[in-house]
């Protein structure tokens, strides 16, 4: 199993070199000069400030040379500069990113848990109406276009019905709470601030909603899948031979089992909730790397954008890494030197 | 032993409910983009009554800020969302599957190359390829096709390597080599034939997740460019006259309804193959 | 045998929702202290009858009739009762015992979880101990440290005792043993069977066999039970049913089994094939494949009746005719001639993926597992060459290797001299006419997507560079006993039997010199796989083509072979002419498997004293030095540790490979 684990470890930088290639690449078949994307339209006249961009990027160099400047800059930490924004990029990541992530965080919560629950009873009442519905409540999920849902979910809870407040992370009158995890929940309770806590907990509501619909379906459907699987499976006869009644059966044997299979989707479904934070963040007002992407990619903003794809593809490498670490520990099958099972 | 839920007996088998109500789904929407002309509806793309009208009798959906009918752009904007996606999941099946079987079947560096570029590409959360590609090349229609492509060859590569990986161990083309099959006529005759199910199922449910992250670059504003009927766009339209809600409706709405359409089919006959296989 | 001391199943049926009955009305009992064994094909009901029995029934089905355990009624009882008798008073253990242990569980929690969901008030310690105790009685060594581990992490056979070990937790009353040993090799299974003996002797737990292999319950039970269609088609004491068995059904599989004793001549194959659920015909259900059938069978289904000497046979002419002779000759002698296939030094090794880093980025070494590790063979025209081994043994890796469809590591495969190993796929194609296999599963071994007439036209048509007329192909089906009809149709319109005699259609179709038969019956049923082996036997004769016959099963090698090879870990341990080799053998292994092959003849059974061998077949990825057979053998020394033993002619043909050739002791005949 460590061997596993080491052979996945050691991938991730190579991964990692071969989306920032792959980004580099982008950035160089764009049709835009690069030079107008890092130094803004008006400073293009002052010859000191282009001089010292070409250096900083190498622009003045061969490709080899650029792409070894490049590399070594992101080694650094250096995304670049937004043109839109003026600030580093990665500083205007590093600002948005506890934002994108708290919700993030509750989409994935209630998308993992409602997903496995509507999977169980799905697959326990197999064919019955609780097995259409889950299916219908699945497939809308993975079927409706976030940005439209969260308008129409806005429009209705908090223009008609008033029962959830507007956009944004918390009332715009409210200051947010002090700063020390970046999470307004967290910071609320750490401040001890249940007024607070209440506010930043009802405007997560609807988008971590939204975003976790789609991951709630795509979990309940394979949570469903492997549950049927399991069922079927000669251990679980065995189990109703020793005299295990249908609940013992179907949490202490048959569960467990289908949710190994289920683990390799959750790393898997975190590009759903990047793709809806992206998507919803700018309907929701939301002051996070979605709205950031979106705001940058209306405004053809490159050293941004290719910041936040470059970030992106970090974060999902990491899910998905720690998906195979949990994998690993949760299938003892997986055995030292019987690696890629 | 169980059989499949049959609509009426007589019906071929993967005939099944979900199948069914997918295709119903889906050929409404086929043929409005066919007929989108033929309804008698207003001209999608000039204004034809006062702006931001809601829905009424004469205009189903309402107008927008242009004064344009919804109803209409919305039935016309199914010809738009419909030919990107099977023009993207055609060009990424036939890339994917060709450069996935080529690397299953000869193995290795041929193999090794194309599976790391599948790694990397793969690597990437869909959106943002999608949006770093499509800024690249900059704002429109063709552009956010060649994006999309690019996002999505390497499901197929992946899910045709492994299928041409698993289906040449099996017996049977042992038997062919033995009978004097050439490497051409095992790939073709005895390899490739076996593995086109589930491809072309994931394609099926792919027609739909195209659909989806189509509009959403129209959205974002690097798809479909103005006065183009784009569902993605037109949502993008609604989002700034958030209180004239009819706007983004009707085009989300058609969203919605077609993606499902074709996710109740994907699914419905990968529930077939499922307990077909199992028996 | 009064029904209040045991298990009593009165008209059992179990229906499917179409109509379809796989059980229709069963009558068996089976008192404690008592073996019942219950014989049948697939598709006969021998399975779900138990599981019915225990409420396991699949979902959907329908259940009806009595069975009663201890005098109390179990169909219809509360699923709260029948969960309090289930692992409690009957227990079930099932035929592959990897899939049925719960891999995310270690096996003490497993066997632990039987003993507290009947005894909650137990503690830990005791539960523990209790753990430990009954690992003990089913023989897994290390009890305490084995029951810490998953199931992945135990061999066949000791999982099958795991099995064992969770069902006689509650010291029940019945257990039902569903195919119990069919999953393991021959030397595992007479190990397991010995554990069922002890079950039966020390606790008087009475004991359902059912399983499909005659010579099982040759040895083990006392009664036997032959099921056919959903029904029990003839019931006696296990003696006279094997002595004069009354149902033609039971004859036919009698006279269907090639037994380790005799050899050679033709077996009585029963015509057909078993019927479908769906498409059971009228009457009685054997009626279609009965020599003895009448019109009154067509119309009218026999009832179990009984026959004398507490018998019961279900048939209108039970006993009509005298049980026909069990078709034994003489062994067949070997054939001399120039070798057409030499096989020299034949090595093949794997290399197992086990380093840190891909090969590519110079990953460290892998480690190398040695399937075949240096074979010799000669086979001559119209010979069959039994290639016999356990599985694992390399045997059908060696098959491939001459064919080419792996390439061997090093040695030399010579076809009439022509050096063929080392030879590219494209240069191997000319040969390719001489030298055609037949594959194990025909189920897989055939395009799913082409019709028979394609499958077997194709070798013509890409080797002999010709398509071949439909008339040929006529031919070539009827030489192997199908109607040209079959030419149309697809592989799944057709039984296992008939896909297999395509298959072999297929590797005659270019008129080949050798064939290699990987297992080619293994996949059949018992009353098949006669048919297919007379078959096999007639194409010998008319085509004088040579066989190289790998199988895992000592009587069906016995049966068809002129010359036998024992091989074990990648290494032919022993080989001889047929007789020789079963009636003298030499090598420790050879002799073990001749001693745990059961026999179906019972009493021979019961007469034999048997020398098995511990353990099971070597992980081929830690081979020890010297003999790897050693850690088994009951005769290793120092030397066999240190020397890897060299294949050594002892007389005429016969060869061994061992430090300590001896013959088998006189108090221990192997083979009966």
């Amino acid at each position: 199993m460590t061997r596993y684990l080491l052979r996945r470890l050691i991938a991730m930088p190579l991964l990692m070199l071969g989306v920032a290639t792959a980004t580099f690449l982008l950035s160089h078949i764009t049709k835009a000069d690069p030079l107008a994307a890092i130094v803004s339209e008006r400073q293009m006249n002052n010859p000191e400030i282009v001089a010292a961009a070409k250096a900083r990027w190498g622009l003045d160099r061969s490709l080899p040379e650029q792409y070894a400047v490049y590399i070594s800059n992101l080694v650094q930490g250096d995304l670049g500069v937004s043109f839109r924004t003026r600030r580093p990029v990665a500083d205007d990541i590093g600002a948005r990113l506890p934002a994108t992530l708290e919700l993030v965080v509750f989409a994935m919560i209630f998308g993992v848990t409602a997903g496995i629950g509507l999977g169980v009873a799905a697959a326990h009442w197999r064919d019955g109406w609780i097995d259409h519905g889950a299916r219908l409540v699945a497939l809308i999920g993975s079927s409706m276009p976030v940005f439209w849902t969260g308008l129409i979910l806005l429009y209705v809870f908090s223009v008609v019905l008033g029962v959830f407040p507007g956009p944004g992370r918390i009332d715009a009158r409210v200051a947010p709470p002090p700063g020390v995890t970046g999470f307004y929940t967290l910071d609320a309770l750490i401040a001890g601030d249940m007024e607070r806590l209440r506010l930043a907990l009802a405007h997560l509501v609807l988008p971590a909603f939204v975003l976790g619909w789609a991951v709630m379906g795509i979990i309940s459907r394979l949570v469903r899948g492997s549950m049927l699987d399991v069922m079927e499976q000669d251990y679980i006869r065995t189990a109703r031979a020793k005299g295990a009644g249908e609940g013992r059966v179907l949490f202490a044997h048959a569960l467990r089992n289908a949710l190994i299979p289920t683990l390799t989707i959750i790393g898997h479904s975190f590009a759903y909730l990047i793709t809806g934070a992206v998507l919803t963040e700018t309907i929701f007002a939301w002051p996070g790397i979605g709205a950031y992407a979106v705001d940058s990619a209306r405004s053809l903003d490159h050293p941004a954008i290719i910041g936040v794809t470059l970030v992106g593809a970090a974060a999902f490498l990491i899910a998905n890494l720690v998906t195979d670490i949990a994998y690993a520990l949760a299938n003892p099958r997986i055995e030292i030197g019987r690696a890629d099972g | 032993m169980a059989e499949a839920v049959r609509i009426r007996p007589g019906l071929p088998g993967w005939l099944t409910p979900p199948v069914a109500v997918g295709l119903a789904v889906v050929a409404f929407w086929v043929a409005a983009a066919l007929t989108a002309d033929l309804w008698g509806l207003a001209d999608p793309l000039r204004m034809v009554a006062r702006r931001l009208q809601p829905p009424s009798g004469a205009h189903w959906l309402g107008t927008d800020a242009l004064g344009r009918d919804v109803l209409s752009r919305t039935l016309h904007g199914a010809r738009i969302s419909l030919t990107i996606a099977a023009v993207v999941v055609a060009a990424a099946v036939s890339l994917g599957a060709a450069l996935g079987a080529i690397a299953g079947f000869v193995g290795g560096w041929v193999d090794g190359l194309v599976m790391r570029l599948v790694d990397v590409t793969l690597a990437f959360p869909p959106v943002l390829l999608a949006m770093a590609v499509a800024a690249t090349l900059g704002p429109g229609l063709e552009n956010a096709v060649v994006a999309l492509v690019a996002v999505w060859w390497p499901v197929y590569a992946r899910l045709m390597r492994a299928q041409v990986l698993e289906v040449r161990t099996r017996e049977h083309v042992e038997a062919a080599i033995a009978c004097g099959a050439g490497p051409m006529r095992l790939l073709t005759r005895h390899i490739l034939p076996l593995c086109w199910t589930p491809v072309l199922i994931n394609a099926t449910m792919d027609v739909g997740q195209v659909i989806l992250l189509a509009a959403a670059l129209s959205f974002i504003g690097l798809g479909a460019t103005p006065p183009t009927p784009e569902w993605g766009a037109m949502i993008s339209e609604g989002a700034t006259q958030f209180y004239s809600w009819w706007i983004a409706f009707g085009p989300g709405f058609a969203i919605l309804t077609v993606v499902l359409g074709f996710n109740f089919l994907g699914d419905g006959l990968r529930d077939f193959l499922d307990t077909r296989s199992a028996r | 045998m009064t029904g209040a001391a045991g298990l009593e199943i009165r008209g059992l049926r179990v229906g499917f929702p179409g109509g379809l009955e796989a059980v229709r009305g069963v009558d068996l009992s089976l008192a404690r202290g008592e073996v019942l064994g219950v014989v049948g094909e697939s598709g006969s009901g021998k399975s779900l009858t138990w599981l019915a029995a225990m409420g396991l029934a699949p979902r959907g089905a329908r259940v009806e009739g009595s069975v009663r355990l201890m005098g109390e009624e179990l169909i219809g009882a509360p699923r709260a009762r029948l969960r309090e008798l289930r692992g409690n008073r009957i227990a079930m253990i099932f035929q592959d015992p990897l899939s049925a242990l719960n891999p995310v569980l270690t096996v003490g929690t497993q066997i632990a979880e039987a003993i507290r969901l009947h005894n909650p008030d137990l503690g830990g310690r005791e539960v523990r101990e209790r753990v430990r105790e009954l690992l003990d009685r089913v023989a897994v060594p290390q009890a305490a440290r084995r029951a810490g581990q998953y199931p992945h992490e135990f061999s066949g056979g000791m999982r099958q005792r795991v099995m064992i070990a969770m069902a006689i937790a509650n010291d029940p009353d019945i257990l039902i043993a569903d195919e119990p040993t069919t999953a393991l090799d021959v030397t595992v299974q007479a190990q397991v069977l010995e554990v069922f003996e002890r079950l039966r002797a020390e606790l008087g737990i009475g004991i359902a066999l059912v399983t499909h292999d005659l010579g099982v319950v040759a040895g083990r039970a006392d009664r036997v039970a032959v099921m056919y269609g959903g029904r029990v088609v003839e019931e006696a004491g296990v003696d006279a049913l094997f002595a004069s068995p009354q149902h033609p059904y039971t004859r036919g599989l009698i006279g269907s089994l090639p037994t380790v004793a005799g050899a050679g001549g033709r077996l009585t194959a029963i015509p057909g094939a078993p019927p479908s659920l769906a498409a059971r015909p009228p009457g009685c259900s054997f009626a279609p494949r009965c020599p003895i059938a009448e019109a009154r069978c067509q119309a009218e289904d026999p009832v179990l009746m009984p026959a004398g000497d507490g018998r019961r046979a279900a048939c209108h002419f039970a006993g009509a005719r005298p049980a026909a002779p069990a078709a034994t000759g003489p062994a067949r002698a070997p054939v001399s001639g120039e070798p057409v296939l030499s096989v020299r030094g034949l090595v093949k090794d794997y290399r197992m993926d086990g380093g840190l880093l891909p090969p590519v980025l110079g990953g460290a070494g892998a480690a190398r597992l040695r399937a075949v590790a240096g074979v010799d063979l000669d086979l001559a025209a119209g010979e069959t060459l039994g290639l016999v081994g356990e599985s694992g043994c390399g045997k059908s890796t060696l098959g491939r290797c001459i064919l080419g469809l792996v390439a061997p590591t090093a040695g030399s495969v010579r076809l009439r001299g022509t050096e063929l190993a080392g030879l590219t796929r494209a240069q191997m194609r000319p040969w390719r006419r001489h030298l055609q296999i037949v594959f194990q599963d025909p189920y897989a071994s055939l395009h799913p997507r082409m019709r028979v007439g394609e499958i077997i036209a194709e070798p013509m048509r890409l080797l002999l560079g010709r398509a071949p007329s439909a008339a040929q192909v006529a031919v070539l089906l009827e030489r192997v006993r199908l109607e040209p009809a079959f030419a149309r149709r697809y592989p799944h319109e057709l039984s296992g039997g008939q896909r297999q005699r395509v298959g072999i259609a297929r590797a005659l179709a270019v008129d080949p010199d050798v064939l290699v038969l990987d297992e080619p019956v293994s996949a059949l049923d018992v009353s098949i796989q006669a048919g297919v082996l007379n078959l096999l036997a007639d194409l010998q004769a008319e085509l004088g083509l040579a066989y190289l016959f790998i199988a895992h099963d000592l009587a069906v090698v016995r049966h068809v072979s002129h010359r036998v090879a024992v091989m074990y870990a990648g290494r032919i341990v022993e080989s001889g002419p047929a007789e020789a080799l079963h009636t003298a053998p030499r090598h420790p292994y050879t002799q073990a498997l001749l001693a745990a092959a059961p026999v179906p003849d019972p009493p021979a059974e019961r007469r034999r004293r048997r020398q098995l061998p511990e353990g099971e077949p070597p992980d081929l990825l830690a081979a020890p030095r010297g003999c790897a057979f050693r850690a088994r053998c009951w005769r290793a020394s120092d030397r066999c540790g240190a020397e890897l033993p060299a294949l050594r002619a002892v007389d005429g043909g016969h060869a061994v490979a061992c430090h300590h050739p001896e013959p088998v002791a006189a108090t221990a005949p192997a083979g009966a």
